[in-house]
């Protein structure tokens, strides 16, 4: 139901933008991508989504725009801080007992996960022997993130979640104030790796101890999903970890066998070998 | 009413949400068999307490909305807190962490929109009682996909600011105190 002729816009919308670039969106959730889609052709001022398909098959420059509708970048620092008091709490103790770390941040975004973490390794010390990747498709997204300043209208929050985390320092300690911005301190991203890559199109990545993917697997339909976890167990060390989001879960994947529950209720998952 | 049968009911709430939902929900039949989708504003930090408030008093199937989830006949879904509550094309429920709209998330356009996609005229979107414009967007897009709607008089709402927004945005939608919400929802089932 719904436009039908707008549902077949979408289609050919989609599939355009994976031929002619590569960035595959075919098996985005259709509900969320529709309102995304919608809301660009509006805001980009366009008559129509076909009108928007032309510009953006002979006009390379309107990709990074209507990208930046297409993937989210909404997030905020340790959101969830239930999920990193988990973390410092009953996946560090593990994780101390490695003397080199591999941590993955996939779909970074605007990067405000990857400082948290970062943060949190800090505070755990377990800095100096992390190496961190951070992968998004978005090209604006990730040199955000490789920036780390965000609005200082933000802080107030960002530094409520840390303090729940269990944060071992004030928040201020790692960043310095600067026009309504807050400018995260470089050293955060001194062992950090930052890099394009899909999950929808790319391989396997290093051997991790602990991945942290949150509410990006929620815009995925159930194939794409079960070829995103496929690709973390692939990407884990053996007994690494996964974190998901809050809403995200393993229990109908085709990978659920392939990893155990570590800490349930804040989706925290840890490969399963047999 | 339209004249399609009504395979879906879609409700917006904020402040006062509990009270009127306390006068609907429980008092609903165990034969209901049509769905209800409820967005309630409730403070992102917060776990959503809905579902734990109303399961133990209703006699329908209460549990929180899940991502990917097949939308059952005689269950209700509360979006959780934080995620957008969403239906997609094939009737199943979605939830994202898209950014707030009408600084909600969840937010009672989303739901609409989608569910107005998904259900057409075969959707009821019910506006009730708070204090600000969620919804009128929603109740747009339900109208034009044919689909009934109904806002909560303004005059005996608790707070009438957001079903009066609905209905300056469809003047044409159905006005009923929470009585008559819940007499034409025990009639879906007679039908």
């Amino acid at each position: 139901m719904g436009d039908a002729v707008e549902d077949i816009e979408i289609a050919l919308l989609l599939e355009a933008i994976y031929q002619r670039y590569h960035y595959d969106f075919r098996h985005y959730a259709g509900a969320s991508m529709k309102r995304r889609i919608v809301q660009a052709r509006t805001q980009l001022g366009f008559a129509s989504i076909s009108a928007m398909q032309d510009r953006l098959l002979h006009d390379p420059a309107t990709l990074p725009r209507l990208l930046n509708y297409l993937t989210v970048q909404v997030s905020e620092m340790f959101r969830d801080p239930s999920y990193f008091r988990a973390l410092r709490e009953k996946v560090i103790p593990h994780l101390q007992t490695y003397p080199s770390l591999k941590v993955w941040v996939a779909g970074c975004s605007n990067g405000e996960e990857l400082y948290s973490l970062s943060i949190l390794f800090r505070e755990e010390g377990l800095d100096q022997r992390t190496l961190f990747y951070a992968t998004d498709i978005n090209p604006d997204a990730l040199k955000a993130a490789e920036a780390g300043v965000y609005p200082l209208s933000e802080i107030r929050k960002f530094t409520e979640n840390h303090q729940k985390s269990g944060a071992r320092n004030s928040l201020s300690d790692y960043y310095t104030a600067d026009y309504g911005r807050a400018v995260f301190d470089k050293s955060l991203r001194a062992q950090v790796v930052f890099s394009d890559h899909s999950l929808v199109t790319d391989a396997v990545f290093a051997e991790m101890h602990l991945i942290s993917c949150r509410n990006v697997l929620i815009y995925f339909d159930r194939p794409l999903q079960d070829r995103a976890l496929g690709l973390f167990r692939g990407s884990l060390a053996r007994k690494g970890f996964l974190g998901l989001g809050s809403k995200e879960s393993l229990r109908f994947s085709a990978h659920a066998d392939g990893f155990s529950d570590y800490v349930r209720e804040e989706k925290i998952y840890q490969r399963r070998d047999a | 009413m339209s004249t399609a049968p009504i395979e879906a009911v879609a409700i917006g709430a904020s402040a006062g949400a509990v009270q009127a939902l306390l006068h609907i929900l429980p008092a609903l039949p165990a034969d209901m068999i049509v769905p209800i989708l409820i967005v309630v504003h409730v403070p992102p930090d917060r776990a959503n307490a809905l579902v734990t408030l109303f399961q133990d008093r209703c006699r329908l199937r209460v549990k929180e909305a899940e991502d990917k989830e097949p939308i059952a006949n005689g269950t209700v879904y509360f979006a959780p807190s934080d995620y957008h509550l969403l239906v997609e094309g094939q009737r199943s429920l979605a939830l994202s962490s898209d950014e707030a709209v009408n600084h909600s998330r969840p937010a009672i356009d989303v739901l609409f929109e989608t569910a107005a996609d998904a259900f057409g005229p075969a959707l009821a979107a019910i506006v009730m009682t708070g204090a600000n414009h969620d919804g009128s967007d929603g109740v747009r897009a339900v109208a034009d996909a044919g689909g009934t709607i109904i806002v909560e008089d303004p005059a005996s709402a608790q707070v009438p600011t957001m079903p009066a927004a609905a209905l300056a945005a469809c003047p044409t939608a159905h006005i009923m105190p929470l009585n008559d919400i819940l007499a034409y929802l025990v009639g879906l089932t007679a039908r």
